[in-house]
């Protein structure tokens, strides 16, 4: 009990961010038309792509005669990369053609 | 320093174009721009971290040039296949498109997990990390690595890679406890008791949670992948959280939960479209209860043929028309003939609209992508409600490779295991034309009484084929 106490003064801030943030994005979620699923998913699984920001900052860590963390690193960037770029691109050519015919 | 201020800031930016590009992406009008705010937020988060995190700044002359080469290398390898994949894949694919990016996502999040702690068995340089951080590590890796397979399977389930029975085992469910049980187990193992055996066991656990992944996909139907497909994404968007705690980065925390969140809920809105618990869905008991009721219902019934030429005469001959797409519709990529007909038809003063259920296709929205792909205007496309208002009224209902959606069984067969699904209620107009390959049952593996109903004549053939003949048929009459 002590122990989680101390753990939740010392990350106050942090867990008020974590909360809010649940609430935000099941706020922004609830009231969505059906026909936006797909995109919707879609464009959620690009923005998860930021832990690209992580593998990248793997690769800064990591020395450079530890070849099993530069291979680590260097895959979890492609990955990452293939991630975002990919999610945002294929959402994007969903949603084109929603524009197209709404004219 | 002063760089270290300006990536807060960025960061700052790119977490607020998140929230206001999930909400943007929430509304017709606005998606689009949402989607290319959030891209725009990804994009100044990615260069301020290669610019100016701390990190970037560790090594000088020749380690540093090495390790800023490999990093561009990847990000470009990335960049590029990601890019060619997404505008090379068929809009049909787009379900499983989706399940690829996420699980790479997953997996990036778990390979991070694994050079972290890496790093804090090392010893050198990193200072020793706390309980909660381990915990968070291990989480992450088994998130991720569960996400990585499951994605995985799932694409391969729908692009009919594998099939469903093939990778069941007996006494799956138990496997899989015993699996999780393990995982939960080493978890707390490594962060209270593995002291320095932890690497050893981290690898281990590593293994057991990809497994795990696959094992926790390989029961649940090729149906219901989009819910499984919604569940690893807020999964990943999880250890995105996660990772951002390790890693101190409020834009991850942010971004992560976003997705963590808005995915469980899309999960929820697309199980209650299906009429099902999440529960249902992931401890993956469909068709085994409803083959055996569904036998009785079956049996020695008729159904009535209709012929290309009758059909064309019934369309073009009746007032409105209504076009109830399914996924045989996506799968045979008909969209476009589809089409052709509504045009045909309307020319000659028929009103022709699409009634769209929730579920239709391969994921919620998935068919008004593809119709929107062909050209349907917008306010052609009616959901659920609307759509059985119209259909009472309507003329001609034709049916192009829908089943459970149109089943009347979940609405007068209580001992049906879609019994409660919302459905589009087409035998309440004047006619029905099935389209069908053949009188197999549907993806849920159950007889539909439509079929055999008084109103109800069958088309069987591919559709797009059989789209194609109708549409020369209407041309000649």
């Amino acid at each position: 009990m002590e122990v989680f106490f101390s753990f939740l003064h010392e990350n106050l801030l942090l867990i008020y961010l974590l909360a809010f943030s649940i609430l935000l994005g099941i706020e922004v979620i609830s009231k969505v038309p059906a026909v936006l699923h797909t995109p919707l998913m879609s464009g959620a699984n690009a923005i998860h792509g930021v832990v690209l920001v992580g593998a990248i900052i793997v690769l800064f860590n990591a020395r450079a005669d530890d070849y099993l963390s530069l291979v680590l690193g260097f895959v979890a960037v492609v990955f990452g990369t293939l991630n975002v770029v990919g999610g945002f691109a294929v959402t994007d050519r969903m949603l084109e053609m929603f524009k197209k015919k709404k004219k | 320093m002063s760089a270290t201020y300006l990536l807060d800031l960025l960061y700052l930016i790119a977490s607020l174009t998140f929230v206001v590009g999930l909400k943007m992406l929430s509304h017709p009008d606005t998606a689009r721009r949402g989607n290319q705010v959030a891209a725009v937020g990804m994009g100044l988060a990615v260069m301020g971290t290669l610019l100016f995190h701390p990190s970037a700044d560790r090594d000088l002359g020749d380690v540093r040039t090495f390790k800023l080469l490999l990093l561009y290398a990847a990000l470009a390898i990335g960049g590029m296949i990601g890019w060619l994949a997404a505008y090379r894949v068929k809009m049909t694919s787009m379900p499983q498109m989706v399940s690829l990016f996420n699980g790479l996502g997953g997996g990036c999040a778990a390979l991070l997990a694994v050079a972290e702690l890496k790093l804090q068995y090392d010893g050198a340089g990193h200072d020793p990390i706390s309980t909660g951080a381990m915990v968070l590590v291990l989480f992450t890796m088994f998130f991720g690595s569960v996400s990585f397979t499951g994605s995985m399977l799932a694409y391969a389930k729908l692009e009919d890679l594998v099939k469903d029975s093939a990778i069941t085992l007996p006494r799956h469910s138990a496997i899989n406890m015993v699996l999780l049980a393990g995982i939960l187990g080493l978890i707390g193992y490594i962060t209270w008791g593995a002291g320095e055996n932890g690497m050893m066991w981290g690898l281990i656990l590593f293994g057991i949670a990809l497994v795990y992944g696959f094992m926790f996909v390989a029961p649940i139907g090729g149906a219901d992948m989009p819910v499984v497909i919604s569940v690893l994404n807020s999964f990943t968007g999880l250890t995105a959280a996660a990772a951002g705690i390790i890693y101190d980065n409020l834009v991850m925390l942010v971004g992560g939960i976003l997705v963590g969140a808005s995915g469980s809920i899309l999960t929820i809105l697309m199980c209650k479209a299906m009429n099902r618990s999440i529960m249902n869905v992931l401890v993956g008991s469909f068709g085994g209860g409803g083959a055996a009721a569904a036998g009785k219902a079956a049996g020695d019934q008729t159904i009535k043929e209709v012929s290309l030429s009758d059909a064309a005469v019934l369309l073009n001959y009746s007032g409105s028309v209504v076009i109830v797409p399914g996924y045989g519709l996506a799968v045979a990529q008909a969209q476009k003939i589809c089409k052709e007909l509504d045009e045909l038809l309307e020319s000659n003063g028929v009103e022709v609209k699409y009634a769209i259920h929730p579920v239709a296709g391969r994921m919620p929205g998935h068919m008004n992508v593809l119709l929107a792909e062909a050209d349907v205007p917008y306010p052609k496309l009616y959901d659920l409600e609307e759509a059985n208002e119209i259909i009472a009224k309507s003329d001609v209902v034709i049916v192009v490779g829908a089943n459970d959606v149109v089943n009347p069984a979940a609405k007068d067969d209580p001992s049906s295991p879609i019994y409660g699904m919302p459905v589009l209620e087409v035998w309440e107009a004047k006619n029905v034309i099935v389209m069908k390959r053949s009188m197999k049952s549907g993806y849920a593996g159950i007889e539909n009484e439509l079929f055999f109903h008084a109103r109800t004549k069958m088309l069987f053939g591919d559709a797009k084929d059989t789209l194609q003949k109708l549409v020369n048929e209407v041309k000649s009459l």
